[in-house]
């Protein structure tokens, strides 16, 4: 049966991870290739994936390292 | 402490850290604490007890090295101790999600909005779009890792359900492997993906909106 986009939409992530079933990755494809709205879907998907990389929190403060050293210097001492 | 020394080889960076020397120690630091905080947060309440979680977890790191096998890598060890502590925490603060309950309660939601797709009853292109998502090959790499992006970003992942939010943090921030996810969360390979998948297209959505509304 030929794939439509709402199914495709909800299989994106399973193509993405190769969990896909043969059968269905060849669907997947088949209607990637007629598709333009389905294409830039999956390739929004995969911008998404690539900035969720770079969110990022900012560097350890003096005070946090020091509690940590502290600790791997009681460990030590122990 | 040579923040810049690279442990490639796990043996190696064990061997140091059991001889406490304290560059390797710094190295582990100044690779995982914060991602730990971060994960800790979805346990936890607030920053203070997040850094409790994690202070936690480097002391039972440093008493349990000399049992760790390598069975796993350092990295996957060290997280799923964090993921316990927190857990164990949060549901002293009432806060926790258990996922045996909520991999019960898995909607079968659609993830993009019907309304987007044209009726299926509708004869010749029945659930198919109404209007194309546009391409973003156009839109710079600059304009998706500003400041205000990754801000909306992270305040999204932060409004997603918890057992969403663990996952996509562990995989897509972090870079877990599907396999280390499953490990540390202890949940099926086929519920991590529904997990990261809802999770994945949320972000997806608002980055859309976003984006449609600059132009």
């Amino acid at each position: 049966m030929v794939m439509n986009c709402k199914e495709l939409v909800e299989l994106v992530t399973d193509y993405l991870e190769g969990k896909l079933l043969a059968v269905d990755a060849a669907r997947f494809e088949q209607h990637l290739s007629i598709c333009v709205g389905c294409t830039n879907y999956l390739e929004q998907m995969r911008q998404t994936i690539h900035v969720m990389g770079y969110v990022r929190e900012d560097a350890l403060t003096s005070q946090q390292w020091q509690d940590l050293l502290q600790i791997f210097r009681d460990w030590k001492s122990s | 402490m040579d923040a810049s020394y690279n442990w490639i080889d796990e043996v190696s960076l064990l061997e140091s850290l059991r001889g406490g020397d304290e560059s390797a120690f710094s190295w582990l630091v100044q690779q995982y604490h914060n991602s730990m905080m971060r994960l800790a947060l979805l346990y936890v309440q607030d920053n203070g007890l997040a850094e409790e979680v994690a202070q936690e977890t480097w002391v039972a790191v440093l008493k349990g090295l000399n049992r760790f096998e390598g069975r796993s890598s350092i990295k996957t060890w060290i997280f799923t101790i964090l993921t316990n502590q927190a857990k164990t925490r949060g549901r002293r603060e009432k806060r926790t999600v258990s996922f045996s309950e909520l991999e019960e309660a898995l909607e079968n939601k659609p993830t993009v909005d019907p309304k987007r797709f044209k009726p299926s009853n509708s004869a010749a292109s029945a659930d198919h779009w109404f209007v194309n998502p546009s391409s973003w090959k156009d839109i710079p790499e600059e304009a998706f890792l500003s400041q205000e992006m990754l801000h909306m970003v992270w305040d999204t992942v932060s409004t997603l359900p918890e057992n969403q939010r663990v996952v996509i943090t562990l995989r897509d921030m972090e870079g877990f492997s599907s396999n280390e996810v499953c490990n540390i969360l202890g949940i099926s390979e086929t519920n991590h993906r529904v997990l990261l998948h809802r999770a994945r297209a949320k972000v997806r959505s608002v980055l859309e909106d976003y984006l449609n509304s600059e132009n």
